[in-house]
């Protein structure tokens, strides 16, 4: 049994220590918007964010967040930063199919946590990590450079 | 009638039709010339010519609510492209609907009710503008009669607005949802007395979308991609998203090498596995193996991870026996074969002037080869599916581009009467090609099969997507040009050999088809005085399937390469060159350059039109600044191609640093489809295409040896991040002009890119790259 914080919510898991925490979110939790593309923490697809850091839950055993606080896409809009990241992703039309934006979303913010401006180049060092077979990079640029603007005007 | 195998391959829509006009048109038609009389006459196009056809009946697509809601049915499979967004933009603007009001549904797989839904080929627009635009109009006309109905008026009174109808002589309105009742029950229209608004009263078909600040600095809501919000949330649904309480999860061990079976199987190790629940084998399908399953063994589980920790843990013994010489594909070696076979003449598909004398009396003569490899379409998603069966029905959840084919091929292996299966379409998390092809949702159907009541999810693995996708084909393009003292050409040679997409369905025909070759190779709008097209044979050693673009890809790597280098050999500036090349406006009718296949629509609402090519040429060149003087390491690269009805024209503006690193400073794509609908989604499937692009520049490459894919995740396979996206794409789209018919969106930016990169790349350095990807040839 592993007892997990999930989006401020606690989960007592029935699943071996060994899961990555991707199959029990999607699995088992049922929190079906951090997705599978590698399982080799190549794509991004699965980023959450564990204590505000971003990371690949896709090679994070479960046991190893337990006592940590998880959060995933479905509830970073109560961030103040995933919230105006997620705005910026909407006003810009970023998204094409979509897959893999959850866990652009996840990184995007976990970057603006760390850097409130980001340059291009620290973007780009930030998210090259998170695959997007559509092709949106040059949008995801733009809206982390509009969400970080977006908090300097609130600030 | 007795149609080319030729155009029911390009459906892919069921494999039994295919079937069907396989048997019709014998030993497969494949290279055969059709006769050019017989085209002409009898030939369906367009919608009119896919499986299942056009629909326009309102009742069918168009549902308002006594609360005024209004839902729009799309019946295409949304991958990113925006359908979802587009299509019902359509529908709603025709229909006079407050955007805010309308919601979208997403259609089951049925295409005698819908209409065709095979989402592949660009052609959502070019086949569903119009019937989509009726059935508005016939359900804003019955709204009006409704109107007249209830005042007692001529109805020619009576206009409808923004989601109201209003009596033009006394200003009295009726709210959609007031009327809705009553309009539900009229007859429709006949189509012929339908009026479609003219292009000044839409509201939301060409302009912007999505929002924008008004000068109050106040948001103004447009038009806005209608999953946009559930994505960034996290709530939007993909194939793997469906789930069931007691909902088996599978994987599927399958042959690493195709045609490969099982020979025997150890399982007492993956039974060990907490979670496992059981093991089975499925069967598979001798080559061809067309969109069957490829066998082999399943491990069912209580969740996904117990499933793979299974697999990981079965021993399995293969018969290599059925792959036949598939077991010993080497993709160098194979290589290597068709660029000596190259060196021969091969299938004579065009021939235009006297090639010998033209190469023989020239003085300077150009020839080069080009490669392109294997790819997979690796869909950010991978390939997933949801079968259950109960009660002598079954149903699916999967994201298919061609709902239709796994509707049809569940019921046959089920052995079902049609009715007795619901295909649902999820969203896709991208399709490229992969996901018209819906061999893994049989593998859920067979082992739903055996569960009758309980729901199988088979997922495959990022491993299982790279080793057993339909590749794009390799290929070899042999090209050669004379040209006279002055640098003009007087002959053009090429030879493209590469395995066809036909050898899923039949013996490998060793020759592309016509659905192959009209993919920029026949269809060459060069004036030239001497061409000659030649396709000598390559066979398939691995299931060659659709790829976005599909041959377009490397047809126009290699021609758009090879005018640079006759360009450079001619002394001349390459955009003076190519527009040389190109000659006067003028439109080609593609029937007489020997292509009856045209993207499957009508010669003469399509004709290839060399002033198009021409627009996008001079449009690309004009923004990017083309012919400036550039700094040392610095370059420009420029490509256009036709392709899925529509022109794109690409410029690039790199930098090769002394470390051989690469910057892409910009690009400029300029890009007529003519009408254009929702202009913001179509510079946005420029931008990806842009980027896809790259990675089929730089990056991707599949290679086999003793039959088997050498890559297995993202770090072998890989394609561009964001450290290889432009520092800028700009998108310029021209000719936005309602009296031409809409060309395709999805696929016609991608097969200048690659080709223009290289160029860009060539102009920077000097380095001719003629060989995808590009990996570490700069270094």
């Amino acid at each position: 049994m592993v007892t997990l914080t999930i989006n401020r919510e606690e989960h007592k898991l029935d699943v071996p220590n060994d899961m990555p925490l991707l199959w029990a979110l999607r699995d088992v939790v049922k929190l079906t918007g951090t997705k599978f593309g590698c399982g080799m923490s190549l794509c991004g697809a699965c980023t959450v964010h564990v204590d505000g850091q971003a990371t690949r839950s896709c090679v994070t055993p479960v046991s190893s967040v337990e006592g940590k606080s998880v959060t995933t896409i479905e509830a970073i809009e109560m961030d103040p930063i995933g919230r105006r990241v997620q705005e910026a992703w909407l006003d810009l039309g970023v998204a094409q199919c979509g897959y893999c934006q959850g866990g652009q979303i996840m990184n995007a913010t976990g970057l603006l946590k760390q850097n409130a401006n980001p340059s291009d180049q620290q973007i780009d060092d930030a998210m090259s990590g998170n695959l997007c077979r559509c092709g949106t990079y040059t949008r995801i640029r733009q809206a982390i450079h509009r969400a970080a603007e977006a908090g300097e005007k609130r600030a | 009638m007795n149609r080319s195998s030729d155009s029911l391959i390009l459906e892919n829509v069921s494999r039994r039709s295919f079937l069907k006009g396989l048997a019709a048109g014998s030993a497969l038609v494949l290279a055969a010339k059709w006769d050019l009389a017989l085209a002409q006459q009898e030939k369906p196009y367009g919608a009119e010519a896919m499986p299942g056809g056009w629909v326009d009946d309102p009742n069918v697509f168009i549902r308002i609510d006594e609360d005024g809601t209004v839902t729009i049915v799309n019946h295409r499979a949304e991958m990113g492209q925006g359908i979802r967004t587009s299509l019902v933009m359509v529908a709603a603007d025709e229909l006079g609907a407050d955007w805010q009001r309308v919601r979208v549904e997403q259609a089951p797989g049925n295409h005698d009710k819908y209409g065709n839904q095979n989402t592949d080929g660009s052609r959502s627009m070019r086949h569903w503008f119009d019937p989509m635009r009726r059935a508005a109009a016939a359900a804003r006309t019955m709204l009006e009669q409704a109107a007249a109905q209830r005042w007692g008026v001529p109805v020619d009174e009576c206009q409808a607005g923004v989601h109201v109808v209003v009596h033009e002589p006394t200003g009295r309105k009726l709210a959609f949802g007031e009327l809705a009742r009553t309009a539900r029950e009229l007859p429709v229209p006949e189509r012929s007395t339908l009026t479609l608004k003219p292009r000044e009263a839409w509201r939301y078909l060409g302009k912007e979308t999505g929002p924008q600040q008004n000068v109050t600095g106040d948001k103004v809501q447009r038009p806005l991609a209608i999953d946009g919000q559930e994505i960034v949330t996290g709530q939007a649904v993909y194939g793997a998203d469906v789930g069931f309480d007691d909902m088996l999860y599978a994987v599927v061990a399958r042959p690493p090498i195709y045609g490969a079976e099982v020979a025997s199987v150890d399982q007492t190790e993956a039974r060990k596995v907490p979670g496992v629940v059981d093991i089975r084998q499925i069967d598979g399908t001798r080559q061809p193996g067309g969109f069957e399953p490829l066998g082999g063994v399943a491990v069912l589980a209580e969740n996904t991870w117990a499933a793979i920790q299974g697999r990981n843990a079965l021993k399995i013994e293969w018969d290599n026996g059925p792959a036949g010489d598939n077991a010993s594909y080497d993709t160098r070696v194979f290589t290597e074969e068709l660029m000596q076979r190259a060196e021969s003449a091969g299938q004579v598909i065009r021939s235009e002037g006297d090639i010998e004398s033209a190469l023989g009396n020239a003085e300077t003569r150009v020839q080069a080869s080009y490669y392109m490899p294997h790819m997979a379409q690796a869909p950010m998603e991978p390939p997933v599916a949801i079968a259950r069966m109960s009660d002598g029905h079954a149903e699916v959840w999967a994201p298919l581009q061609n709902p239709q084919a796994a509707h049809d091929g569940v019921a046959q292996r089920l052995g079902l009467e049609p009715n007795a299966v619901t295909v649902n379409v999820t969203l896709l998390g991208g399709g490229f090609g992969r996901k018209s092809k819906p061999d893994f949702v049989f593998e859920a159907a067979e082992l739903a099969k055996a569960y009758k009541g309980r729901a199988v999810r088979v997922q495959w693995t990022r491993e299982d997507d790279l080793h057993h996708a339909y590749f794009h084909a390799l290929s070899v393009d042999r090209l050669e040009a004379g040209l006279d003292a002055g640098g003009k050409a007087l002959g053009w040679r090429h030879r493209t050999l590469s395995p066809s997409i036909s050898s899923l369905f039949a013996e490998d025909p060793m020759h592309k088809g016509n659905f192959e070759l009209g993919m920029g190779f026949n269809t060459l709008p060069f004036n030239i005085p001497a061409i000659q097209l030649e396709n000598p044979p390559a066979s398939a050693h691995v299931r060659i399937g659709w790829f976005r673009a599909v041959y377009n890809l490397s047809h126009a790597f290699a021609i758009q390469s090879f005018v640079a280098e006759m360009a450079e050999a001619a002394g001349r500036d390459h955009r003076d060159y190519l527009l040389e090349l190109l000659g006067p406006a003028r439109e080609i009718n593609p029937q007489a350059v020997g292509d009856d296949w045209n993207y499957g629509e009508s010669p003469d609402l399509y004709p290839i039109d060399v002033g198009r090519l021409r627009g996008v040429v001079e449009k690309a060149t004009a923004e990017a600044g083309w012919g400036k003087q550039r700094p040392a390491g610095r370059g420009m690269g420029l490509a256009v191609h036709h392709s899925f009805a529509s022109y794109a024209a690409v410029v690039f503006d790199v930098e090769v640093q002394d470390d051989s690193s690469l910057i892409i400073h910009s690009t400029d794509i300029a890009f007529d489809c003519g009408p254009q609908v929702n202009p913001e989604r179509i510079r946005s499937q420029m931008e990806g295409a842009c980027v896809m692009g790259i990675g089929i520049a730089l990056q991707s490459e599949i290679t086999l040896e003793e039959g088997r894919v050498q890559q297995d995740n993202f770090h072998q396979y890989e394609f561009a991040r964001m450290r290889h996206a432009p520092r800028a794409i700009r998108v310029h789209l021209i000719n936005d002009n309602p009296d031409i018919a809409p060309g395709g969106v999805g696929e016609p930016g991608l097969p200048p890119v690659a080709p223009a990169l290289c160029n860009a790349i060539h102009a920077a350095t000097g380095k001719r790259i003629r060989r995808l990807p590009v990996g570490n040839q700069l270094s």
